[in-house]
């Protein structure tokens, strides 16, 4: 393993700020995994450290195949960790809409530029990301709109879904459509939690690119099939809102199958303590996603289903 | 008249409101000029809510010479207003980047969608922010430049001392600007002065250019004064100074101050080692139309940016 800066400044009050990559076998540029990019994704951080642990353990065995070359960035800026706030400490900007960057621009332009210069290359993109509207999925692989094409490189993860996306407004700002558009084949891993460490989903995700990167030819790994991945369109995920405002009481949990009409959750008066409303199933299917915050907002997003289809 | 543009239930308890006064002539041909003034969705920046109150204000005093509408909606982001928090609370979500928002959706897409509805049909609308808490602006007009042909001749006579033609965040996609050009209301941004603060002259100077507006448009019968005639900057006339070094800020100018290239605008110094970490100077002659306020910097803060084109000396 050698450890490299990859972009480095200093800060008024805090010293030198670098953003640290791993690297791991040499040769050609093989993959390489971004990992937390905002101040609250603990899990995204957590999953890069099993990772590097692993790939230390693999690459003293001689597990990494000759003339490859992985590259692990943990943290873009663990310096928003430390200080408990989500985006860039002096200004609040988020640095994954500041891509492709700028290295004459303010600080969390200049890491964009300077990541996306330093990743370029690379066969394989990989980035653990959260999702904006925060919340649980179920672990899914999620391709931009212009790496839909690779739906079977997609599926050698081994994730329970592949999620095709639809396109957003700020999609020309974020690392994985820059990635894709200089020619890496990009990929978001998300496994489902951020603010707080989920084991379970953490080793699922880690025993994901482990089985890619075997896969690919980039190291040699023994591992379990994983899941035949369900490809699931963005825009065919039905959303169910909640239709009043109050405490959030679920009834049932991310990837469970449910049944039309079967209860979701009740919404209970924040004073009164009543149930004011019942949100049901509208169709057959599994839920995808659900929010997390104890309260919900009218009309707030609650549940994604995936439709059953009926065969 | 006071009206509810949007009304959602808060968690608990409590309901958000956002609301608009509507100025208009007491008998109403439905044949009248429609202009809107926006403010307050940055929940930090001030200069607009004093904006908003002049214009009332004065239209109040000489109502006889309103001949058309004039809807004013000063507190677009009222939760970030009282918090003093820049974007929508609870959701830490900028409210200028999810225009044209969504009817059916959560508390900030459906009040962004409720609020495009109403403003739907106006003729023109001026959205007005303030800056940041980081750097001031001196009064300026901003457009993105799809719709120079058709905004830029009003963006003339707002009485600000310049026209910046140039993609920034309050006039791209998601924008209350960009969303509103779209469906036909022609749509400006002003920006000037800091947040979290008032420059009451600017103010003024922008409440004139209103009013020098609303004549043009055949709304105000009433006396108007005349109006500056602005810069027009396109990006090959501004330069950009960011630091390339971090600590405090001390600066040797004032904001809108004309400087000249090799000028120094101010130094960087470390505060523990008691050293000067770079002295900034002057990239072009130009007047300083956006300089650095708030004086802790880190390394590609933005300094001052200079419009280097012709002055009208
Ligand atoms: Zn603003």
């Amino acid at each position: 393993m050698n450890k490299e800066i990859i972009f480095n400044m200093s800060t008024a009050f805090r010293g030198e700020y670098a953003i640290l990559g791993y690297r791991f076998g040499h040769g050609e540029k093989a993959a390489c995994i971004i990992g937390a990019m905002r101040g609250n994704e603990f899990q995204q951080l957590y999953m890069c450290s099993q990772l590097i642990a692993k790939l230390e353990q693999l690459e003293a065995k001689g597990a990494i195949v000759a003339n490859k070359e992985i590259l692990i960035v943990p943290s873009l800026n663990y310096n928003s960790m430390n200080v408990g706030k989500k985006f860039w400490v002096a200004d609040n900007m988020d640095i994954n809409r500041s891509f492709p960057g700028n290295p004459e621009g303010p600080a969390t332009s200049r890491i964009a530029a300077a990541i996306l210069e330093r990743v370029k290359g690379y066969s394989y993109g990989i980035q653990f990301a959260s999702f904006y509207m925060g919340g649980e999925f179920i672990p899914h692989i999620r391709l931009t709109e212009e790496g839909a094409h690779n739906v079977s490189m997609a599926s050698l993860f081994g994730m329970p879904y592949i999620l095709a996306a639809s396109e957003r407004a700020f999609d020309a700002t974020t690392l994985a459509y820059n990635w894709q558009k200089q020619g890496t084949s990009a990929f978001s891993v998300y496994t489902g939690a951020t603010e707080r460490i989920d084991e379970e989903r953490a080793r699922q995700g880690v025993a994901a690119i482990l089985r890619f990167l075997t896969r690919m030819g980039i190291i040699r790994y023994n591992c379990h099939g994983g899941y035949i991945s369900s490809v699931v369109e963005e825009d065919d995920l039905l959303s169910i809102r909640a239709d009043m405002p109050g405490f959030f009481r679920k009834k049932v949990s991310t990837n469970t199958e449910v049944a039309r009409g079967q209860l979701l959750a009740e919404i209970v008066d924040s004073f009164r303590g009543d149930v004011i409303s019942r949100m049901v199933a509208p169709t057959d299917g599994i839920i995808f996603y659900q929010q997390v915050q104890p309260m919900v907002f009218q009309n707030s997003v609650a549940f994604k289903m995936i439709k059953r289809i009926h065969e | 008249m006071i009206d509810t543009v949007v009304s959602v239930e808060m968690l608990v308890e409590e309901v958000l409101r956002i609301k608009k006064n509507r100025l208009a002539p007491d008998e109403c041909t439905g044949t009248e000029k429609r202009l809107c003034l926006a403010s307050g969705s940055h929940g930090d920046e001030l200069s607009g809510q004093y904006i908003c109150y002049q214009v009332i204000r004065r239209i109040k005093e000489e109502f006889h010479n309103l001949t058309g509408i004039v809807d004013v909606y000063p507190a677009m982001n009222p939760l970030g207003l009282d918090a003093q928090t820049r974007d929508f609370p609870l959701l830490d979500v900028d409210m200028n980047t999810v225009f044209p928002g969504d009817d059916d959706g959560a508390i900030l897409e459906h009040a962004a969608s409720r609020i495009i509805k109403d403003m739907a049909g106006a003729d023109i609308c001026l959205d007005i922010h303030s800056s940041n808490s980081l750097i001031r602006e001196i009064p300026q007009v901003r457009l993105n430049d799809d719709v120079i042909e058709s905004v830029m001749p009003y963006a003339k006579i707002m009485n600000t001392e310049l026209v910046w033609i140039h993609p920034s965040t309050s006039v791209r996609p998601g924008s209350l600007a960009y969303a509103l050009n779209t469906i036909g209301v022609k749509t400006m941004v002003i920006e000037a002065g800091v947040a979290l603060r008032i420059d009451y002259d600017y103010c003024e100077q922008i409440v004139d250019g209103i009013f020098s507006l609303m004549k043009q448009m055949g709304i105000w019968a009433g006396e108007v004064k005349p109006v500056r005639q602005p810069m027009i900057a396109t990006d090959g006339d501004v330069w950009f100074v960011n630091a390339e070094s971090s600590g405090l800020f001390v600066p040797n100018i004032k904001h809108s101050m004309k400087v000249k290239k090799g000028e120094k605008i101010g130094t960087i110094v470390d505060v523990i080692t008691g050293s000067v970490e770079e002295r900034i100077y002057a990239p072009c002659d130009g007047l300083v139309f956006t300089f650095r306020e708030y004086p802790v910097i880190e390394e590609g803060a933005l300094i001052a940016r200079i419009f280097g084109g012709d002055l009208h000396e």
